[in-house]
Parts: C-alpha cells; structure tokens; sequence
C-alpha cells in the first residue's frame, strides 16, 4: 500500500519535471519508477518514516499554520533588524518535547528552525536545545503552543 | 484579470525582496553566528516564500508552476536541516554563543560563568601540542 502510494508520488514528480508525454518516455518513466519503489522495499525504506502518508491529511492544515507562524516571527525579526537600538536578548533554552514518534519529533524541531526568531541547536532524547534572538521567543517556546499543535499534527488532527 | 494578477505578483514579488534586504542587513547588524541565523532565516523562508508565491503568479497554469512549488517545498525542508547542521558545527567547533539569557540546565549567562568558561577554553588550548 506504502509503496503503491510511493510510486504513484513519484510517478506524479517525474511528470511534472520532465514534462515529455510520449508513450516511448512515459514507458520508460513508469518502469523507472516500479523499479526505484521495488527497490527501496527491498531495502526496507518503506514505513511509517519513510512514507508518511499518515501525516499527509494533517498537514492539509499545519502547513497553513506553520506558514502563518513563519509569517508572524518573520515579522518580529525584521523589526529587531531594522530598529536602531538593535534590541536582541540571545536566549538558549531547553525545551521538551511530547511527541512519540521521529516523524513528529523532527517536524517539531524544523518547524521551529523554519520559524525565524528561534533555532533547534540540539536534540537529545525529548530535550530540545534551542537558541532565541529574543526571551520572549523562547517565552513562548516553554510554554509549548507549537509543541501541543505539532502533537496534534502528528495524531493525524 | 491580467492586470490583478500581475499587480498581486509583482507585489508578491516586491514583499519577497523586501524581506531579503532585511535578512542581509540583519546578517551585517548582529554580533555573532547564532544571532546571524535568525537574520538570515527570514530570507529563506519569508523573501523566498513570497518571492515564489509572485512568480507562480508570474508562471500561470503550467508546469514551471509545479517547479517552483517544487523549490519551495525544497527550501522548507532542506533549509532547517541546513540551519540545525551549522549551528551544531559552531557550537562543536567551541563558539560561544553571546546571550543575555541563559536556560540550560548547568549554564548560567553570569559574569563569573563566562570568565570560568573563557580559562577552561584557553587550559584545553594549552594541551594541545603547537
């Protein structure tokens, strides 16, 4: 199932990247396609990590609001860099995280990585290492909004 | 129709630079590595984002279209994992982040702290052979 879901993903890429529709390349693309599927199954690639369909229906949502996120903290960025007085306050912090599986764990950390403001310097067991331009980022970090909306995500809400 | 569109993009596109600007500036402001960062992540997600956004609008119905969304997905992936792996080398290569803050467990942003980090940087240094 993984690996039909798999072909068909990348069957979908390659179409849109070479952009050829004769049946000579389309032949040639789909055997290319059954081939690299049969071979990352047999060398295990397909699971939960590998092919995360589980995580394509929540993420109908959480890329919205990921992106909103973005949006905001880029915001507040720009206004420290663009402020005379340069008004940072580096903040390293630890953070925990809830999530139970790698998926969600990594999701986590490069969604707070992708925001601007806060970097994921370190990931040790459930403890999140993370820099802050300002206290208030890692403010809000500890107090585990994005933590609770990734845990979701990753539950397939 | 041709008119809205081609405003929405080039506003897309305008924003997308803008945020670039600021990104570079802030490069150029901040005081050290990590600070240095941040500035640049509004450039790869923020300027690259609208920028992408505008010249989809640009692009229309068609498969450059589906290449740029392509690139941007590429950014939103590979960008933090890019970010994570050089800020783990500054740390790794013994760069002391500059905070005001310091959480960690075992650290503390006092004076005291950094004069006592600074010695045991500089007794390491001193065991390695010249």
């Amino acid at each position: 199932m993984r690996a039909l879901i798999l072909a068909i993903a990348m069957l979908g890429f390659w179409l849109a990247l070479s952009g050829h529709f004769t049946p000579f390349l389309l032949t040639l693309g789909v055997l290319c396609v059954i081939g690299v599927a049969a071979l990352a199954r047999r060398m295990g690639l397909i699971d939960a990590e590998g092919v995360p369909i589980e995580l394509l229906a929540p993420a109908v949502t959480y890329f919205p609001w990921l992106f909103f996120e973005i949006l905001k903290s880029a915001w507040a960025v720009t206004r420290i860099v663009l402020s005379p007085s340069l008004p940072i306050s580096p903040t390293m912090t630890v953070v925990r995280a809830s999530q139970r599986t790698s998926a969600g764990l990594s999701t986590y950390a490069n969604s707070i990585t992708l925001t601007p403001g806060t970097i994921t310097v370190g990931l040790r067991g459930d403890e999140l290492t993370v820099h802050a331009i300002v206290r208030e980022g890692a403010d809000d970090l500890e107090g585990g909004g994005m933590d609770a909306r990734v845990r979701r995500f990753e539950g397939g809400k | 129709m041709d008119l809205v569109i081609e405003i929405a993009s080039w506003g897309l596109i305008l924003t997308g630079s803008f945020f670039i600007m600021v990104g570079a500036v802030g490069m150029n402001r901040m005081p050290d590595v990590f600070t240095r960062m941040h500035a640049a992540s509004v450039i790869d997600t923020t300027g690259a984002g609208f920028l992408i956004f505008g010249l989809i609008l640009q692009a229309g119905f068609t498969l450059v279209a589906a290449k740029l969304v392509f690139i941007l997905l590429l950014f939103f992936f590979t960008g933090p994992v890019v970010s994570h792996a050089l800020a783990q080398a500054a740390l790794t290569a013994g760069v002391e982040p500059i905070l005001a803050d310091d959480r960690r467990p075992g650290h503390q942003a006092t004076p005291d702290d950094t004069a006592g980090r600074a010695e045991g940087v500089a007794a390491e240094q001193g065991e390695q052979p010249a």
